[in-house]
């Protein structure tokens, strides 16, 4: 059989998200890089998409906009305030946008709860939510499957500090919103609440993530239930996820914890947050290279 | 040189911590009205770790933002309101507008010693709209005194009005003090401060350390109300300065009054240095620790202080329970080991 036609991707960002994805994409048998654009060609990032043989470019978004046969999907990493830019030119462009930024533009995705119908909606502008987000959201979908009158559900993810690039720092308070929001439109629980915490010890912490609902008399063994099937989801492509705490009542909530090991593909394994949302993406990207259909045409 | 301190009484925020930020409207408004009457300059309210952090994870407040700062401004005239901020909690849309709205006069807003860079949107915020802003660098005996410049420098080019570094682990001692304050007040344009904890009874003497290498604003709680072993005494801070020549502005008698009005309102008050307190601050550990510490002493049957000062040795801070568990562990194997040892010797 001949090798499938592999989806060309571009990268728009070639800090710690864009460089990972850079990575990961190397290892998929759908996708391929073809773009790998920022503003610095003396980034460590784009250092090493040189040195992987990928093209480079320090025009960012405009080495698309000059040449928008070199991709069919792009990847957004930069941030929040400049994905709406990006968007604008890209949706007139007719690309398919996954944004890693918190921007919420597109259609809210978290593959292992909604991939099928992001992919229906026929939505181009798919955004990844948050690394918190990702690794929170389907615990809580899980909590409401079992139990679907969640009062008030709150995530306190712990990151390592170095593992929070600049734009991921400058964005706090939109990861927090968007977050929030996304927790209560999957989990439908009430009210909810997002908190990050950068933690500067050294060695690095491990990407962890609590997640506290409430709700009146709680089932707890179907919770569990549903919350351990969650996770095997999510193992298929976020490998290193982990159930630290399984859902247990403690002062009536359910209390659940997790943790994410990165696969150490650019930043070491502690960078589990990177991991999972970029996990996200790839499963979702390798999922429009499966449906086919719309780049096939392209040049 | 100008020999007036600015005193700035978070009482009704860090001691928050002490009653798991249970305080209630009464103690709001009656400390209000005592540190107003003692004329402290500015009195900081809320949950213990700020604007937008009651929760699940570091304790739900009794009272909502909104009351607080409602409760607050209506009984304070002369002394301004001032709140925390930690971003991560608290977001300018929800929080910063409407603590604004609330009328709070001061933000202090306050990341880890080497994260200031996440304070830049909020100070600028707080600065656009018209109102002061402090930077606060917390942990800060985990830092250098050049890195302590650098994250303050950042605060300073953010639009910070002063920084105030905080000894959250009652780790400091006055060398200590001395050696960073005054790298930042020969480094910085704006006013600096300090935030004493008294983990090891150096809260007032390391204050004093401060003024004298030139800080300007000083961290004090009545009775030493607040997290862990208790912050630095206020009426023992207003004593002493008196005695030592610094003006704070606060009236002897009516800050000694307000010490009593708290003793009643928020009995049990008295600061207590804990025998895990001072091993806490010994070892420069969050005193937050404490309870999951003497569990995991429990559960691996070790020494609490020897996961202290395990701890210590490994630099952990807040949000690294995890490690509590690993380094009880390793203490429980090396235990085993030596009693081997020593049945076979």
């Amino acid at each position: 059989m001949a090798s499938p036609k592999k989806l060309k991707i571009g990268i728009i960002g070639t800090g710690n998200i864009g460089t990972d994805l850079m990575v990961k994409i190397m290892r998929s048998q759908h996708l391929i890089c073809t773009l790998f654009a920022g503003r610095n060609f003396n980034s460590t990032g784009m250092k090493r998409a040189n040195a992987l043989g990928v093209t480079i470019s320090d025009r960012g978004i405009e080495a698309i906009v000059n040449d928008p046969a070199i991709c069919d999907v792009v990847f957004d990493c930069t941030s929040a305030q400049a994905h709406a830019e990006h968007w604008a030119i890209l949706d007139r462009l007719g690309k398919i946008v996954i944004d890693m930024t918190p921007a919420k533009l597109g259609e809210l995705c978290i593959p292992a709860i909604n991939a099928a119908e992001c992919l229906a909606t026929g939505a181009r502008n798919i955004n990844m939510i948050t690394c918190g987000g990702q690794s929170s959201i389907p615990i809580a979908y899980a909590i409401s499957q079992a139990q679907p009158d969640i009062d008030y559900v709150e995530v306190a993810s712990s990151i390592a500090s170095r593992s929070a690039g600049p734009a991921t720092r400058h964005n706090l308070d939109e990861y927090i919103e968007t977050t929030q929001e996304a927790l209560q439109t999957f989990s439908g629980a009430k009210h909810a609440k997002a908190i990050l915490i950068l933690n500067p010890a050294s060695p690095p912490i491990d990407m962890q993530t609590t997640i506290y609902a409430k709700m009146s008399n709680p089932n707890l063994s179907a919770i569990q239930a549903s919350v351990v099937a969650m996770v095997e989801k999510l193992k298929l492509y976020v490998p290193g996820y982990q159930l630290i705490v399984p859902p247990t009542l403690e002062g009536g909530k359910v209390v659940t914890t997790i943790k994410v090991l990165g696969a150490g593909d650019y930043l070491p394994q502690y960078a589990g947050n990177l991991d999972i949302i970029n996990c996200a993406a790839i499963a979702m990207a390798e999922r429009f290279a499966q449906s086919g259909a719309p780049f096939e045409s392209s040049p | 040189m100008s020999k007036k301190i600015l005193i700035s009484d978070p009482t009704l925020r860090d001691g928050n911590h002490a009653v798991r930020h249970q305080l209630g409207r009464e103690s709001f408004v009656a400390y209000c009205l005592a540190a107003e009457a003692a004329g402290v300059s500015i009195v900081e309210v809320g949950h213990g770790n700020g604007l937008g952090a009651s929760s699940m994870l570091v304790g739900e407040c009794r009272l909502t933002d909104e009351d607080i700062l409602s409760l607050s401004r209506a009984n304070l005239v002369n002394s301004r309101l001032g709140i925390h901020v930690i971003p991560g909690f608290a977001t300018i849309k929800t929080d910063l507008t409407r603590a604004v709205e609330a009328g709070v006069d001061v933000f202090r807003i306050a990341a880890h010693c080497t994260e200031a860079d996440i304070t830049d949107r909020h100070i600028g915020y707080i600065r656009k709209v018209g109102k002061e802003a402090f930077g606060v660098l917390m942990m800060s005996h985990m830092a250098s005194p050049a890195i302590l410049l650098e994250e303050a420098k950042k605060m300073e080019s953010y639009g910070a009005e002063a920084v105030i570094i905080m000894d959250s682990a009652g780790a400091y001692f006055p060398d200590d003090v001395t050696q960073r304050i005054s790298t930042l007040v020969d480094g910085l344009n704006i006013p600096v401060g300090f935030h004493g904890h008294n983990n090891l009874g150096m809260a007032v003497i390391n204050s004093v350390a401060a003024v004298n290498a030139g800080a300007t604003i000083i961290d004090g709680t009545i009775r030493g109300f607040g997290a862990g072993a208790g912050n630095t005494q206020l009426e023992v801070l207003v004593a002493v300065f008196d005695r030592l020549g610094f003006e704070t502005g606060i009236d002897l008698y009516k800050i000694l009054d307000a010490a009593d009005i708290a003793e009643k309102e928020f009995n049990p008050v008295a600061p207590n240095i804990s025998p895990l307190s001072i091993v806490s601050g010994l070892a420069g550990v969050f005193s937050g620790f404490s309870k999951p510490v003497s569990q995991a002493a429990k559960d691996y049957n070790v020494d609490a202080r020897d996961i202290f000062f395990g701890l210590g040795k490994r630099n952990a801070v807040a949000g690294q329970e995890s490690l509590i568990i690993e380094v009880a562990r390793d203490l429980a194997a090396k235990n085993a080991a030596a009693t081997t040892a020593a049945a076979k010797g």
